[in-house]
């Protein structure tokens, strides 16, 4: 079936722009780039329709695996690279390879006086390599290389404007406090590895069938929180969500891609892969579902007060992955697949969106300085329209569906878990369509503040619609938006996800969360269309919690002085003077002080007299004589 | 009348040795060399090496101490000035001392005193023995030493000679 | 006259060979001429030949004697070259004192 070629056409198109990139012309690098990708999205499509997915009958009830050669063989360890596709796999191609290709598309249009083209695809096209492994991959350690690559091609890509501080400042965040996940991810396959003696997922989730469910702390409860750790680095999720805000620094179409469809929900993806392990360690799914919605209820706090079209959409993104986790913390973890699908769709096109926004406001991404623009941006407009009902959670579009099977499984687990949710709903829609309604309607106040440049370099007089290449990506992602909720993921896992029976009619918990959000859409409307003053008049009557939601409480700067300065101070006083110059530096240099030192006292003998030789010459005679003798003579 | 020469041999011996180190002027010492060297010939004939006493007195005392004579008449060295001391002043008599010390031990403690010399007792010294070991067992060593002395020809010849202008 | 052994033991040749080293190290030491040092060599080279002659009848061996000649010989070239050294030193230096020959110092 050749699988291999799935990940390996991006990489190729990588290899090509990269390296030859800089002697193509525009043309080319895009039919590169994009060409890669839709021709790996084309394969995925042909190998799932040779596996009888898109037919009738039950295919791929077991997974399909294919060897490709042996890895690593030490000991009993025998780790080989394989590539394997079942029902989930098939979920994450698509969405993958599909967006994937549409987020190419319209970086086309978005990047095209940016310099650096061509660098900016080859990173991307690495990137879909790195993602297409960590999908395909069917053992722990090739997802640990996908999932360790897209964070490097995130850095990447988030320090692209390498020439802006703030840039490289957040790549390097991302890279970093991902790399704090990723330390949690290893020792759980550490773990792994020496508990049941092979990496591979088949095996591991085989032998985890017949063991017995662990109720409270224990070896299997470790490896299912470490593996936690790394998702809420990977995923965004409290404590270590900070990084995906800041990499809104990166290019529009990065932040719809990497962070919002594909790379973040790889920590949803691997948890759900292993789902066996969690079903077997009740309290790191617990552990697991409180973070999720703890995150989702918080981010979306912090969504409230944002001025940065981006910012909004980011604290919306790691609340929605708040949801996922929520979703596979209560056992729901087909429901939480199906919201990673629906969440791609709106969210891209929100974050595209934002991008044509952007674009057509020559660069200005501060909400406050919007407004009106729907008389200049009509096709942009009705898009995120499109986005924003869905992800407010209107029926029958596509986040109604999948935020209520998340929202129904919570009330099953615990009723108080549903009420925050739904409570999260409700400043889901309102921030959301509060971003809308400032950008779209009201005075124009752009007109009085006059044009900045863009980062484009020049600026476009007055706002105008996005080329075609930017915007028939957003109409099919809006298409999606609205339609994806018919996608039945959940019947589609249900071999892997037993799901519970279906209730006839709308369940009540549904018809609350729906309400919960036509509400935040009115409120909003309230607020930002009908009297404007409302909100400042509410941001000035309730200041301090306003100043605490406005600077994301503070978490940064807590960080900061908890653990970012003693670092810092720690290595430059410790290690820095003491270890290196004085320690390292001192052995090395003392080195050859001392042998200066014995050089100078030897020099002592070179007195040019030859009588001091002489005695020399006596001195070592008697030497010699005497150590001859105590060695019993020269025989 | 073994012990009687060798009392009076080694007597000569010794005396001109002392009088080589405490002269001041080179030639007194370079006569006091042959001195030593005539006796040392005497005594290696009680000990039964007719060849090597004959060969001491005609290239030792002959040839390298008439060299030396030479050579001073042709410096015209004088006599020697107190100078500095160097450490190896200081030094040197307990070096002395202990070197003196440390071989006379070994020398005690090492020989059976019971050996005698007695003259006419050794007969492996006589040319024959000494031509035919040189020209058997000590062939190599033989033709090297003669590669020897040209290089030291040559090496003389070359360092003290006249500068051609 | 006190009474004299009839025949002499070997260990008093080897005295005599240890007295008259000695002597030839006090001549090098602390002589500043430099044909003196010289000849206090030789001194000392004699010493060792004498040594060697006793070893030999010692061993009823051939031996000593032909090391105490091939001693002989290199003491010939070396003497030669060694004056040929001191009359070149002689023509630069102008000097005999060994203490003035510290070129080579430090």
């Amino acid at each position: 079936m050749q699988l291999w070629l799935i990940p390996l056409l991006p990489l190729a198109g990588f290899a090509v722009n990269g390296l030859l990139g800089r002697r193509l012309s525009k043309t080319a690098i895009n039919a590169v780039a994009a060409g890669s990708v839709v021709l790996s999205f084309v394969w995925v499509l042909k190998t799932l329709s040779t596996l009888g997915v898109f037919g009738g009958g039950n295919p791929l009830e077991q997974a399909y695996v294919e060897h490709y050669f042996t890895w690593i063989q030490s000991g009993t360890l025998n780790i080989g690279v394989d590539f394997a596709i079942d029902r989930l796999t098939a979920v994450m191609l698509m969405i993958v390879t599909g967006v994937g290709f549409l987020i190419h598309v319209y970086a086309i249009g978005y990047m095209a006086h940016e310099g650096g083209y061509y660098r900016f695809f080859a990173y991307l096209n690495l990137f879909m390599f790195f993602m297409l492994t960590l999908v395909l991959g069917a053992n722990f350690l090739l997802l640990f290389v996908g999932w360790e690559g897209v964070g490097l091609c995130s850095y990447l890509l988030i320090g692209f404007y390498f020439s802006e501080k703030f840039a490289t400042d957040a790549g390097n965040k991302a890279f970093i406090v991902n790399r704090i996940g990723d330390f949690g991810f290893s020792l759980a396959v550490f773990l792994i590895a020496m508990h049941f003696g092979s990496l591979d997922f088949a095996t591991v989730f085989g032998k985890v069938q017949s063991m017995p469910v662990e109720s409270s702390a224990g070896w299997m409860t470790a490896i299912a929180l470490l593996l936690f750790v790394g998702a809420t680095g990977k995923s965004a999720q409290i404590p270590l969500y900070v990084w995906l805000p800041d990499a809104m620094a990166g290019p529009t179409p990065v932040s719809a891609l990497i962070h919002a469809a594909t790379m973040v929900t790889a920590g949803v993806y691997m948890v759900t892969r292993s789902s066996a392990i969690f079903l077997h360690a009740h309290g790191a799914l617990e552990v697991v579902a409180i973070i999720g919605l703890a995150t989702a209820f918080f981010a979306a706090t912090m969504g409230l007060a944002q001025t940065d079209i981006k910012k909004v959409y980011a604290y919306s993104t790691v609340s929605q992955l708040g949801y996922m986790f929520l979703g596979l913390g209560t056992g729901a973890f087909s429901a939480g697949i199906f919201h990673v699908m629906t969440h791609a769709f709106f969210k891209a096109l929100l974050f595209l969106g934002a991008g044509s926004v952007i674009h057509a406001m020559s660069g200005e991404q501060d909400l406050r300085k919007m407004g009106g623009l729907r008389k200049y941006t009509p096709i942009t407009f009705w898009t995120l329209l499109c986005a924003s009902v869905a992800i407010a959670g209107v029926p029958p579009f596509s986040g109604y569906h999948s935020k209520d099977a998340i929202l129904a499984s919570a009330y099953e687990y615990a009723p108080w878990m549903y009420w925050v949710g739904v409570f999260t709903a409700g400043m889901t829609a309102f921030y959301v369509f509060r971003a809308f309604f400032l950008a779209f309607f009201g005075e124009p106040r752009w007109k009085a503040a006059g044009h900045g440049h863009d980062d484009h370099g020049h600026s476009h007089g007055a706002p105008h619609e996005s080329p075609p290449s930017m915007w028939i990506p957003l109409a099919v992602l809006a298409v999606l938006s609205l339609v994806g909720g018919y996608i039945n993921i959940p019947k589609w896992l249900e071999p892997m996800f037993k799901l519970a029976p279906e209730e006839s009619g709308i369940p009540w918990t549904a018809m609350v969360s729906v309400a919960a959000g036509v509400i935040g859409i009115a409120l909003a409307a309230w607020f930002y269309l009908i009297a404007p003053a409302i909100p400042e008049g509410l941001a000035r009557t309730f200041s301090t919690p306003y100043r605490w939601i406005y600077n994301k409480y503070f978490v940064d700067e807590f960080y900061d002085s908890l653990v970012v300065n003693p670092t810092v101070d720690g290595s430059r006083s410790l290690l820095w003077r003491v270890v290196d110059a004085g320690g390292i530096d001192g052995i090395v240099n003392g080195a050859g002080k001392t042998a200066r030192n014995v050089g100078g006292i030897l020099k002592r003998m070179q007195s040019g007299s030859i009588r001091s030789y002489a005695a020399w010459v006596v001195l070592g005679s008697i030497v010699v004589i005497v150590a001859i003798t105590m060695a019993g003579g020269a025989r | 009348m073994d012990a009687l020469l060798f009392m009076i041999f080694a007597a000569i011996a010794v005396v001109c040795g002392i009088n080589l180190v405490v002269q001041t002027h080179p030639i007194s010492s370079a006569l006091s060399l042959v001195g030593v060297m005539g006796a040392l010939a005497a005594l290696y004939l009680l000990l039964g090496g007719e060849f090597i006493a004959a060969a001491q007195l005609v290239v030792y005392a002959g040839a390298i101490m008439v060299l030396f004579v030479f050579v001073i008449m042709l410096l015209n060295a004088g006599t020697e000035h107190k100078g500095h001391r160097t450490w190896a002043k200081y030094a040197g008599v307990p070096l002395l001392l202990v070197f003196l010390g440390i071989i006379a031990n070994l020398i005690a403690n090492r020989l059976p005193a019971s050996e005698n010399v007695v003259f006419g007792q050794f007969t492996k010294g006589s040319p024959l023995e000494i031509g035919r070991a040189l020209f058997t067992t000590y062939l190599l060593p033989f033709e090297v030493t003669s590669v020897l002395i040209l290089i030291a020809i040559l090496g003389a010849i070359v360092l003290a000679r006249k500068e051609i202008d | 006259m006190p009474q004299l052994p009839p025949s002499v033991p070997l260990s008093w040749y080897l005295a005599l060979s240890l007295i008259l080293f000695v002597l030839g190290i006090a001549g090098f030491l602390f002589r500043r001429n430099i044909i003196t040092v010289f000849m206090s060599i030789e001194l000392m080279l004699n010493a060792v030949n004498l040594s060697f002659i006793t070893f030999s009848y010692k061993l009823k061996q051939v031996d000593g004697h032909i090391f105490s000649f091939f001693v002989m010989v290199v003491a010939a070239a070396e003497a030669a070259v060694g004056l040929a050294i001191i009359l070149t030193v002689f023509k630069n230096r102008q000097t005999l004192e060994i203490d003035e020959l510290s070129s080579l110092k430090n």
